[in-house]
Order: structure tokens, then sequence, then C-alpha cells
């Protein structure tokens, strides 16, 4: 573009320097464009979705196979038993359980912990503030093999026997970081004279935490218990390496693979997507009543 | 009358105990079950173990580094050329949908995205499992391609290499598109206007406007599928083969199976090694400093 410093308009400096900051709320959103151009876009991000569906939908039509063999791979013909039965298969029932039980508690612990690093980050200006945001970003940008391997090394050579235990420490870990940024991204940017105006007013500190600070935070907090159940209950290299002979849900589908693959995967898998669905649409609709309040 | 006074226009603290007080929970947590293990996983690398079923002994053999290049060589080259591809795939697949949300979605864009994560609520590895009933070699997409001319009747796609970047590609997907929504979503379009306004035509706009303002996002998502695929072995494990093992397959098999700790350890932190630097070139190359998204 051949502008000279002084013809340039403004607002488009400003622009370039901050986007979307020079004019609050009257951000555009389309650009200048052809017609056809969108249309072929708009086609291919309908292929996209459908490819990014695809497994989605191979996994719950096939929770109504009738696999003719051990696997259920193959079409074979339709029925309805798998949904009447899904906890037929005992092992993969108690795995299942056993790793909800396992996400339950990780998020529990990690999303006390989280948020209050994520309120120390956002609320307080102190030493060491940019240090520890990047440490919490380093567990997210190491492979996972590294952080299950690593932790594998602590419990053996503490004579730690692994299981339940070093499962849900691992969990929490990775979980921590999650909900630390999650929050804090939620948080940042909030008015926090708010809570002094509270306390001038004869509130007391826990007083204006309950009522000011904490309804603030709770969609952050809800986003981030989200994700963290999602991580936890999918997670399989961390939790490959401190198991033990601790099976969760992901763990017993990998060892009994080798066996079978009975429909009762898919609709355990399906269960748990419906329910994440749902609690996805719960808190962005309360989200949304709580920003417009 | 509030607590402490000592605060900013937006009532920022400036905390003295306070902040490190909410801290220590979450840090302490990390510091005990990420820091420390790392620093474990470094020492064992430079034991040497006498058997299978010995303790590893501090040696500062550092043969075991110069063994994880001559020795698995191949794999780590496989590795980090099958997630270069997953991430560039996962580019010129995901930046098209997030920019057509981010730009054609109107009041649909929060549904739109919740799209995108919705697959993601399934488990990863039984995600993995369904595209092997997908692509299976007598299955629809499989045939669909022998119907093409030229294509040879043993064309397939599992256990292939193109089966494994296949799924690495698929199952870090979203981790693409959101970072790349949310760069996108701040960009004030009307700059492709003034673009116009200059004579650029409407590719001129996007490649010399749009696409310099969302680097960020495509850095961080970058980030976020090259990393993760570089250390899988999933992927490997249900659309590969041992032909196209990668550096992570050998970790596991040889921290689980063949307890060859000093090695595994050894070849975990020349991992980490190689992905810190070319995240730090990658970085220098977009010239981006921290992950502001």
């Amino acid at each position: 573009m051949v502008m000279s410093e002084g013809a340039a308009p403004p607002y488009l400096l400003r622009e370039l320097e901050e986007p979307g900051k020079s004019r609050k709320g009257q951000t555009s959103s389309r650009p200048a464009g052809s017609r056809w151009g969108r249309r072929i876009l708009t086609a291919f991000a309908c292929l996209v979705y459908l490819y990014l569906f695809l497994p989605l939908i191979n996994i719950i039509v096939f929770t109504f196979n009738d696999p003719a063999g051990r696997y259920n791979i193959s079409w074979d013909g339709f029925t309805i038993n798998n949904w009447l039965d899904p906890f037929k298969d005992k092992e993969l029932t108690d795995a299942f359980i056993r790793s909800l039980q396992v996400a339950v508690l990780s998020i529990s612990i990690a999303l006390i912990m989280g948020s209050l690093v994520a309120i120390a980050l956002a609320r307080y200006r102190f030493t060491g503030s940019r240090s520890i945001e990047i440490f919490l970003v380093l567990p997210l940008t190491t492979p996972e093999i590294v952080l299950g391997a690593s932790l594998y090394q602590l419990f053996l050579g503490r004579n730690v026997v692994l299981g339940f235990s070093t499962v849900v420490i691992a969990h929490v870990m990775f979980c921590v970081s999650f909900v630390a940024l999650t929050v804090k991204a939620r948080v940042r940017g909030f008015d926090w004279t708010l809570e002094d105006a509270a306390m001038d007013l004869g509130a007391s500190p826990w007083r204006s935490f309950r009522k000011i600070t904490f309804p603030l935070i709770l969609p952050g907090i809800m986003a981030a218990a989200l994700l963290s159940f999602a991580l936890s209950l999918d997670d399989y290299i961390v939790t490959d390496f401190t198991k033990g002979e601790f099976t969760t849900f992901p763990i017993q589908v990998n060892n009994a693979f080798r066996v079978s693959f009975p429909p009762q995967v898919n609709v355990l898998a399906t269960i748990v997507l419906i329910m994440s669905v749902l609690l996805l649409v719960l808190t962005s609709v309360r989200g949304e009543k709580g920003a417009s309040r | 009358m509030a607590a402490d006074t000592d605060s900013d226009d937006r009532g920022l603290r400036k905390g003295k105990w306070a902040p490190y007080g909410l801290l220590s929970p979450g840090i302490l947590w990390l510091v005990l079950f990420f820091l420390v293990p790392v620093l474990i996983l470094v020492r064992t690398a430079l034991s040497s173990k006498a058997s299978r079923f010995a303790n590893p002994e501090f040696s500062w053999q550092f043969s075991n580094f110069s063994s994880a290049f001559t020795d698995y060589g191949p794999q780590f080259f496989r590795s980090f050329l099958f997630a270069g591809i997953a991430t560039v795939s996962a580019i010129l697949i995901g930046y098209p949908l997030a920019y057509w949300i981010a730009t054609q979605g109107g009041r649909w864009k929060n549904l739109l995205i919740g799209l995108v994560v919705v697959p993601f609520f399934t488990s990863y590895l039984i995600r993995t499992i369904a595209w092997t009933s997908i692509l299976k070699d007598d299955g629809v997409v499989i045939n669909m391609i022998h119907a093409i001319p030229f294509v040879p009747q043993d064309f397939r796609l599992l256990a292939t290499p193109a089966g494994v970047v296949g799924g690495l590609t698929y199952n870090f997907l979203s981790f693409m598109i959101l970072p790349i929504y949310v760069s996108l979503e701040k960009i004030d379009f009307r700059l492709t206007e003034a673009a116009a306004d200059l004579y650029s035509t409407p590719w001129q706009a996007f490649r010399k406007v749009v696409l310099p303002l969302s680097m960020p996002g495509v850095f961080a998502g970058s980030l976020l599928v090259f990393i993760p695929a570089a250390g899988d072995y999933l992927n490997n494990r249900y659309l590969g083969s041992p032909k196209t093992s990668m550096i992570g397959t050998v970790v596991q098999n040889k921290f689980l199976v063949q307890f060859d700790y000093p090695v595994a350890a050894a070849l975990s932190l020349v991992l980490m090694a190689i992905i810190t630097t070319m995240v730090l070139i990658y970085s220098k190359f977009l010239g981006t400093e921290g992950l502001a998204v």
C-alpha cells in the first residue's frame, strides 16, 4: 500500500497497533469480497464440518450395530439392544466408573487451586507474576509423553504404588494450568473497584467476595470445569504412565482391543458426549444471562 | 475502612503476601509434580541400568543421548515429519473454517464455534478407533477411492503413514481452529474496506491485512497441534503399523515394557529439547512474542 505517515487515516494506524480497540463496540466483521468467493468458502466450511463430525456420526451410528464378531467395526445389522444393556461388559463399566471418579476428584482439586492462581494473577500486581504465567504454560507445551514418563520416574523412585491416587495427581497437574488460564482469561479486565466499593459500604471481605467476585468468576470456573472434565476423562498417555494396574475407560478399551471392541464402548462414549453437550449448552446459556445482568 | 487500599484505578492491588498465598497450592503442585519429575528425568537420562530389573545408577552416561540419535533417528525424523504435515494440514483445513465463522457467522458465531468443539467431547482413543472403521479396507471411503480411475486396487489408508497423519490432523484440528478464530474475531474488517478504497483486490487485502493480524492465532494453534502430535503414539498404534512407528511409541515401549529407563528418559528429553528449539525458531520467524491469544 502506498501511504505516507501523514496521509494515513488515524484510525487505520490505531487499528494496526491495537486491532478492535479504536471503536468500542463498532467493529465490523464482514470483509469486502466477492460473492463467489464467499460461496466457495461456505461450501468448504460445510465440508470441514462434515469432516469434523464423521467419526462422531460413525460412533453414534455404530451404537445401533449388531456386530457379527467381537469387533464393532463393520456394519452387520440394526439393533437397539446395545442401548438397552449399556453396562453389559463388566470390566468396561467398572473402568468407566473409575474414569468418572478420577475426573470428579481431579477437577474438584484443580478448580480450587487453579482459580486461586487465576485470582492472584488477575487481581494483584506482584513481582514474579510474569514468570508464574510462563511456568503455568510449560506443562501445556510439554508433550504428554514427557509429562507421563517423568511422573512415572518420580513415583517409581519413591516406591509409590501406581494406581488411583497417582492418576489423580497427574490429572490435577495438567488441569491446574488449564483452569488457571481459562479463569484468568475470563476475568481479565474486570473492574475490581467494585469490591472496594462494597467494602467501603460496610461489607466484610468475605461477603464482598461471595456477592461480587465469585459470581463474576463463576462462568470462567464453569467453563474450566467442563474443559477439565473432558480432558480428564479422555486422557490416555499420561494415565498410561501413572496407572500401574489401575484402568480407566480409554485404557480398558485399548487393553481389550486385542480381543474385542464391543458396541457398549460406543454407547458409553455417546452417553458422555450427550452429557458434555448438555453441560456446554447450560454453561453458555447461563453465561449469556450472567453477562447481560 | 477497606482492607487494603493500595490499589490502582482498576482496583488491582499491589499485594504483599496475599497473591503469593493464593498462588502457593497450585504452583507448589506444579513444582512437585511437573518440575521435579522432569529434573528426575534428566538424572535418569544420565544413568545406566545393569539389567532389566536393576535400579538405575547415576553415572554421567552421556552415551544414552548419543544412542538416541544413532538408534532412533528414523523415528525422530518420522515423528517430526508427521507432526509437521499434520500441522500444515490443520492450518489449511482449519483456517478457512475459522475465517468463515468469524466473518460469515453473525449471530450464530458461538453456536458454530461450539459445533467445532463438540466432536472433541468423545474420547480421543474412541475417535481414533472410529477412523479405523471409516477407513477400513472394504469400507465406503476406500471403495469410493478405488472407483477413481488410475488408483491401484491395493490402495489402502489403514496401516499407512497417510493414515497416521490423517489421524493426527483430525485429532488436534479443533486446537488449531479455536486460536485462529479468536485472533480473527478481534480484527476490524473495515481495514479491508480501507484497503479496497486504496485499490487492493480482496485477495491482496487478505494477504496484507488479515493474514498478518491473525498470525498470533496461527502460531498458538500450530504449537497446540505440533507438540502433542510429535509425542503421540496412539494414532500410530491404531492407524499405522510398526513400520511407521514414532518416537512416542519407542518411549512408551522402553519405559513400560522394556524398563530401559535411562535410554527412554534420554529420548524423552531429546524430544522435548528439539520441540523447544523448533518453537523458538518458529516464533522468531513469525516475529510474535508470547501467546497473547
